[in-house]
């Protein structure tokens, strides 16, 4: 968990180009993170190549926040 | 300057003379070129014509699965996608009231929904990699319309729209999106007009000729290159003056 938290987290400090203490579990990377829509498709992107997974459409709009993010992959590469 | 050496392309409608025309001129400037159309002979031949790498990747654009692998396809063959082209287009005149559903549809799959999907897929990788151009082939008659030619007005004004709002979206990703739009371009098309008609549409140009592929072509090798970095949601007309915009 805390290695997938790590390589996420590490994602959206690049991509947001943000703190990384700021990239809290409950932080949304629209309203705290400052990411527009394209950066989120983006991260979902940067996701999908870190982890080698495929993440549908439906599943990345339900990803809002870190934590979304980690759970998510958490189960999918489980 | 317009050097593009080590960019990768794929032109739609590549067997056809404003097709042909460009992915020669993109190989010219050091492009390695993805030829797409749906007759794999006239495509090797357009090949055989060009000096430089090419790819052919046959595909029938009114086939939503092949259009769907058709970028995939070209991006394992070229090892990435810097440049799309969507050229391949088609007619079916009729006028308004006496135009068929099918006439409509097959129209419209082809000029409009395929370059969607087709851009859809591309800007993946060009997001990635903070580069692309995409170039969409529409028309003069996009703009100013003409009878007989509803369906294909519509789905050149429609790529116009459509390449607008795509620019806005990825202009900070180093993805430009613009369209030519030709006016009367020799062809073998217009090869066949009697003179009557030749002199009919010649009374509509300042320039008093047709535009020649090459000269589409090189408007098409200005736009991918990167002095044409600041150049996105445009329309360059190329049509002799016929309609000054």
């Amino acid at each position: 968990m805390s290695d997938i938290e790590d390589r996420v987290r590490k994602i959206v400090v690049e991509h947001l180009n943000v703190e990384a203490d700021k990239v809290t579990e409950k932080a949304s990377f629209m309203d705290d993170l400052g990411a527009d829509s394209l950066d989120q498709v983006e991260l979902v992107m940067a996701f999908e190549e870190e982890f080698g997974v495929e993440i549908p459409d439906d599943a990345a709009e339900s990803i809002q926040t870190f934590g979304d993010a980690v759970a998510f992959l958490s189960k999918a590469t489980s | 300057m317009f050097d593009l050496t080590g960019k990768r392309a794929l032109v739609t409608g590549a067997s056809g003379g404003i097709g042909s025309a460009i992915a020669k001129a993109l190989a010219e400037q050091g492009a390695e070129v993805a030829l797409s159309g749906t007759r794999t002979g006239a495509l090797e031949d357009v090949a055989a014509t060009i000096d430089g790498k090419t790819h052919i990747l046959p595909c029938n654009l009114s086939d939503l699965d092949a259009v769907e692998r058709l970028v995939p396809q070209a991006e394992e063959a070229l090892g990435g996608l810097d440049i799309l082209i969507n050229n391949a287009g088609m007619t079916r005149d009729n006028i308004f009231m006496r135009m068929k559903d099918e006439e409509w549809d097959d129209v419209l799959a082809i000029n409009l929904t395929a370059p969607f999907h087709l851009t859809r897929a591309a800007i993946r990788g060009m997001m990635k990699r903070r580069f692309g151009r995409i170039i969409s082939i529409t028309s003069v008659v996009g703009v100013v319309g003409n009878p007989g030619q509803g369906n294909y007005a519509a789905s050149k004004a429609g790529l116009a729209g459509m390449s607008k709002s795509l620019a806005y979206e990825v202009a900070s990703r180093g993805i430009t999106v613009n369209t030519i739009a030709p006016g009367f371009i020799g062809s073998a098309m217009t090869d066949e007009l009697n003179d009557k008609q030749r002199e009919a549409i010649l009374q509509k140009v300042p320039a008093s000729r047709l535009g020649t592929s090459e000269e589409i072509a090189a408007c098409a090798a200005f736009l991918s290159s990167a002095e044409a970095a600041y150049i996105t949601g445009h329309t360059l007309n190329v049509n002799g003056g016929m309609v000054m915009i």
